[in-house]
């Protein structure tokens, strides 16, 4: 990897101090590569969300650095910092104002940002939904008129308004059921190869890091365990605490319950 | 009425008055389950999955507006021929509801252990504090959870999700229903506890000997999980077979798309799936050796 488009360096992260002290991530060193879509899995409280949360600078780092195409970014990030990462969390009616229209929200996000002309607005508003898929005049409803997946697209369309190359996925789809999801991971997918973002795709799901994901970083109580290309990870994964994360996937067919048994036992995948 | 089933819907409909006129919901939902049978519900969101589950709780039936026609009988008895009050009855102690989030299911102002002796009171009214706090402590131990005293006097946010759920079973079996609606439990867990769950939950129903209604959209819990599968799709049941033999060959154009979307361990990419099938609305395909009990 040339220039790593996002570095995580040496960075540890302490909540609360004295006895109460907890250190939810510890150490962590990863890259990024521009384009790439890394996923971050672990189970709850393993550090995946605080990963997040560093990354967009909710707050800072208590050791070690973040940097962003070779610049550091500072623990209090400006606005073009706030533009260029955004995210994209698991519940869209959460994440979307109930009082504002979709169109008014993602009117904010053009104006906040100052993209494009002031006159092109609606016209943008417009082009940023049908590119999610969803009609133009889905810019007069609110949140609540929409299904499940359609919010999800309209938080993915506010990421696109901001022109973020970055974007943090927080469990994206796993409020969706199946369908939605295989659409949604779709759109997602698209979207990065068109525009060329660059994804930290948080999840559980192994099964969707397996069709989504180029590398995985593998976290356990606040440590990175493992990191490597998907295909690797899922064929030898090295630690005990993956083969058993891998395992434990609800499955479908024949073929990957004998992929979960040779994992399960320690074996490589075939 | 010995061999009635625990659960059986013939022709359920369902219908709301709104407005803008009349919505039917559901469009004649037949189902059964037998006495310690796993039975799943499987469908996407607005399928009618968990209304069909209020339905047979009696939760929709006294609602304003709510139009249901057919038939609903939990162990032979025919719930629209009861009163309200006996139908009230059954809940908590012949039949009880596993929810999908269960820290949000149980109450964050009382202690576990006031919440469980009331669990305890529906069946037995007379039960002393200290029967309940000793019986709650080994449904407890059941569930594997190895300091009940700590958990009685805990409230549900000072516990885990994982903690919660298994809080959850155990309350749900305490008075040995008949019948266990479990709603997507475990969605809102990681998949290590969801296992856990699943396991356990197969475990304990066994020992109970309760029958499960199991509603869900995640099809791989429900192939791990169930005997049986119905597919409900827009308020109808599209297809019905053995867990085995609908996973392995899915008949209705509807199951094949909702496999189809199931992301692969083993790869395979993200497939491309049509918005909506003319083929999703064909009849029910029903798979050999399942059928609905003759009517009685």
């Amino acid at each position: 990897m040339a220039t790593p488009f996002l570095s995580i360096e040496g960075v540890r992260r302490v909540f609360g101090s004295g006895a109460g002290e907890v250190v939810a991530l510890d150490g962590v060193s990863l890259q990024v590569a521009r384009g790439e879509c890394l996923a971050v899995v672990g189970e709850s409280g393993s550090g995946k969300t605080t990963l997040a949360n560093l990354i967009l600078g909710i707050y800072p780092p208590s050791a070690g650095r973040i940097m962003l195409d070779g610049a550091e970014l500072p623990a209090r990030r400006r606005i073009e910092h706030r533009r260029a990462i955004q995210l994209v969390q698991q519940n869209p009616l959460s994440a979307l104002n109930p009082r504002r229209s979709v169109g008014a929200s993602l009117r904010l996000a053009l104006d906040v940002h100052a993209i494009g002309p002031r006159a092109g607005r609606d016209a943008h508003v417009r082009r940023l939904l049908e590119e999610v898929g969803l009609p133009g005049e889905f810019a007069r409803r609110a949140p609540a008129a929409l299904s499940g997946g359609q919010r999800q697209r309209v938080a993915i369309a506010r990421a696109l308004a901001c022109e973020a190359p970055l974007l943090v996925l927080d469990e994206p789809t796993s409020a969706l059921d199946v369908l939605v999801q295989a659409r949604v991971l779709r759109l997602l997918d698209d979207l990065r190869r068109q525009r060329g973002l660059t994804y930290v795709f948080i999840t559980h799901d192994l099964s969707v890091v397996r069709n989504v994901a180029d590398r995985v970083a593998v976290f356990e109580r606040g440590r990175l365990l493992e990191t490597g290309p998907v295909a690797q990870l899922f064929a030898a994964p090295a630690h005990a605490y993956t083969r058993s994360l891998i395992a434990a996937v609800p499955v479908v067919t024949p073929e990957e319950d004998a992929l979960r048994a040779r994992i399960a036992q320690g074996g490589p995948a075939s | 009425m010995t061999d009635a089933p625990t659960l059986l819907l013939r022709d359920l409909r369902l219908a709301f008055r709104g407005y803008t006129g009349v919505t039917e919901v559901l469009h004649g939902i037949s189902l059964h389950i037998r006495a310690g049978e796993r039975v799943a519900l499987v469908g996407e969101s607005g399928s009618g999955k968990s209304v069909t589950a209020r339905i047979v709780l009696g939760l929709l039936q006294d609602q304003r507006g709510a139009r249901i026609t057919g038939q609903v009988r939990v162990e032979g008895r025919d719930l629209a021929a009861m009163s309200r009050r006996a139908r009230v009855a059954l809940r908590g102690r012949r039949m009880s509801m596993i929810f999908q989030d269960p820290t949000s299911a149980l109450n964050p102002v009382y202690r576990i252990g006031t919440q469980f002796t009331e669990v305890l009171r529906r069946a037995d009214p007379a039960i002393t504090e200290r029967a309940a706090r000793a019986r709650a402590a080994a449904l407890l131990d059941e569930v594997a959870i190895h300091d009940p005293a700590r958990v009685l006097d805990a409230y549900a946010f000072q516990l885990s999700g994982g903690m919660n759920q298994r809080v959850m079973i155990a309350m749900a079996l305490a008075n040995n229903p008949a019948l266990l609606i479990a709603d997507e439990p475990g969605t809102a867990l990681d998949v290590t506890v969801q296992a856990q769950t699943l396991g356990l939950m197969r475990r304990m129903v066994a020992d109970h000997g309760a029958a499960v209604l199991f509603i869900s959209h995640n099809l791989g819990v429900v192939r791990e999980f169930a005997d049986r599968v119905y597919v409900i799709y827009k308020g109808r049941i599209v297809e019905h077979g053995p867990t085995a033999a609908l996973f392995d060959t899915p008949r209705h154009a509807y199951t094949r798309a909702l496999m189809a979307a199931v992301p692969r361990i083993t790869g395979g990419g993200i497939p491309d799936l049509p918005e909506r099938d003319d083929a999703f609305a064909a009849p029910m395909e029903l798979h050999p050796g399942v059928a609905e009990p003759e009517a009685t």
